[in-house]
């Protein structure tokens, strides 16, 4: 059984309907990207799957319980943590607080966190307004790590990041992915995610209209001209 | 003359850390909630009853100042649970329709209670009296007042500083979404602060109420200064709540001694002048 089990979810903004019967598995251990261009509904799956935006129909089945109706805070509870696009760093408190304020008992600790990121360590007294883009995504991750989830879901981590703090950030990836972590992982970047990822699926008009393995995926390039060219 | 200025800026001081310990409630309460509470100056009044009630029952002081804010932080607890979360997600016209019909409940209680004349209220004996310094003498139990607003204030600035609770109210007034996404149970926080900045109205009225006694409407008189303390330190602001209620108070203070007509007036002009200096606030964030 899928550790995370998406089925047939159609999702509104409104009157607007971004989600049109989305079904997706993330397996233990595993990381899966979600691939698509702007606006084909990856960030609303994810709002969708950590309770934010709450399903109008189908389910969410996360380690076998239904997600779809529970408050956000408890589905985080139950081991979904989301590294947002916005990144969702508290300018107001240190990057410290930050880290504290989501600790919760787990195989991640602050000073594991500060091992994987040394400039978080550095920063730690800084308040969380004083970082650069690429310090803010390590926060951000890193306090997801603090979280200790079962299901890691990351939405464009490096997007508009330098390709130095970008490899920095593959490099965390598949750290985390060797401690067995799930992961959900949405990217525009393809090199990024060809590195990282077991499976892909490719979201457009709010349907998932490919899936397939790393390998199957690397060697039909019709899908990628197909679905995600325009993206460059 | 100076010794009079003294007394005045004493006085001033004494009130400044009433006017702070109301409006930091409040100004917590809109940082976190974005929650606008009309009721909280007749949660004051209430403390004000709570003190003469409590006094008149047991003689015992401290038990009204300890029991006191914490009755009205549980009748604030029991009130977000059943009334006001129910509004939160609605505009702020609702907040004030629903605070405004609970401070109006609270006044008319105290009326039918203890009657629409006010009650004087006895200094504890502990703290009658006054201090002499030199040819300068305070009333003791002003002087406590300062002392006691201070340690509690310093106490409120430990907690919203230096402990996760504090760290989740501020993140929460940046983005209430986020911190849900962390695991934090957001609506248990939301009671939690309500009650919190809602028993310091409460604890005000408590320490108010041997100096200017407890009458049914004061509730509307002390909303009003309340906001202006906010306005002037600044939306969400402990700093600016402290800033802004020692200003307010040293104004009105010093004010009727140099002009008492224009005491109340000043108030208003002092808010006047530092939102044309800081549209924000002295301490606020656009």
């Amino acid at each position: 059984m899928a550790l995370l089990d998406v089925a047939d979810i159609h999702s509104f903004y409104g009157k607007s309907h971004v989600l049109e019967g989305v079904s997706l598995q993330v397996g233990e251990g595993e990381l899966v990207t979600l691939l698509g261009r702007n606006g084909a509904g990856k960030t609303t799956t994810l709002k969708s799957v950590t309770g934010v935006v709450r399903p109008r129909s189908g389910s969410v089945r996360f380690a076998g319980a239904e997600t779809v109706g529970r408050e956000i805070h408890e589905i985080a509870r139950a081991g979904i943590a989301l590294v947002p696009e916005h990144r969702g760093i508290f300018a107001l408190l240190t990057v410290e607080e930050n880290l504290r304020i989501a600790v919760r008992d787990g195989w991640w600790k602050l000073s594991d966190v500060y091992d994987l990121f040394p400039r978080l360590y550095e920063r730690r007294r800084n308040g969380g307004n004083a970082l650069s883009g690429g310090e803010q995504q390590m926060l951000s991750i890193a306090r997801a790590l603090l979280n200790n989830p079962r299901l890691l879901l990351l939405d464009e981590p490096t997007e508009g990041l330098a390709p130095v703090i970008v490899d920095e950030i593959v490099r965390v990836l598949v750290d985390i992915k060797r401690t067995g972590m799930s992961v959900l992982l949405v990217e525009q970047n393809l090199a990024v995610c060809e590195k990282l990822a077991d499976r892909h699926y490719v979201l457009e008009q709010g349907r998932i209209v490919y899936s397939g393995s790393a390998a199957e995926f690397a060697a039909d390039r019709s899908v990628r001209d197909r679905y995600l060219a325009l993206d460059g | 003359m100076l010794n009079l200025y003294l007394f005045q800026i004493l006085n001033g001081l004494g009130l400044g850390m009433i006017y702070f310990l109301i409006s930091v409630g409040l100004t917590i309460i809109f940082g976190l909630l974005n929650f606008v509470n009309f009721a909280h100056g007749a949660f004051f009044m209430l403390g004000c009853y709570l003190c003469y009630a409590l006094l008149a029952a047991t003689g015992q002081f401290w038990l009204a100042l300890l029991a006191g804010p914490l009755a009205v932080a549980a009748l604030a607890w029991g009130a977000e649970k059943l009334l006001i979360r129910r509004v939160y997600h609605l505009p702020h016209t609702f907040h004030i329709l629903i605070t405004v019909g609970v401070a109006l409940i609270l006044q008319e209680s105290a009326i039918m209670i203890w009657g629409p004349i006010g009650k004087s209220i006895p200094i504890p004996e502990a703290l009658q009296g006054v201090v002499a310094m030199g040819k300068f003498a305070y009333p003791k139990y002003r002087l406590f007042l300062i002392g006691f607003s201070a340690v509690i204030g310093f106490l409120l600035w430990l907690l919203l500083e230096r402990t996760r609770f504090g760290a989740l109210v501020r993140a929460g007034s940046e983005s209430t979404e986020m911190v849900s996404l962390l695991g934090a149970d957001i609506y248990k926080l939301f009671s939690l602060t309500f009650a919190l900045g809602v028993g310091l109205a409460g604890l005000a009225g408590v320490l108010s109420g041997p100096i200017r006694g407890a009458h049914p409407f004061l509730g509307p008189e002390v909303l009003g200064i309340a906001f202006v303390v906010v306005v002037i330190g600044g939306m969400g602001s402990f700093g600016g709540a402290l800033a802004g209620g020692l200003l307010i108070g040293l104004v009105q203070s010093l004010m009727t001694t140099i002009w008492p007509e224009g005491a109340s007036l000043m108030i208003y002009g002092a808010m006047a002048a530092v939102i044309l200096w800081r549209p924000y606030g002295l301490f606020g964030r656009a």
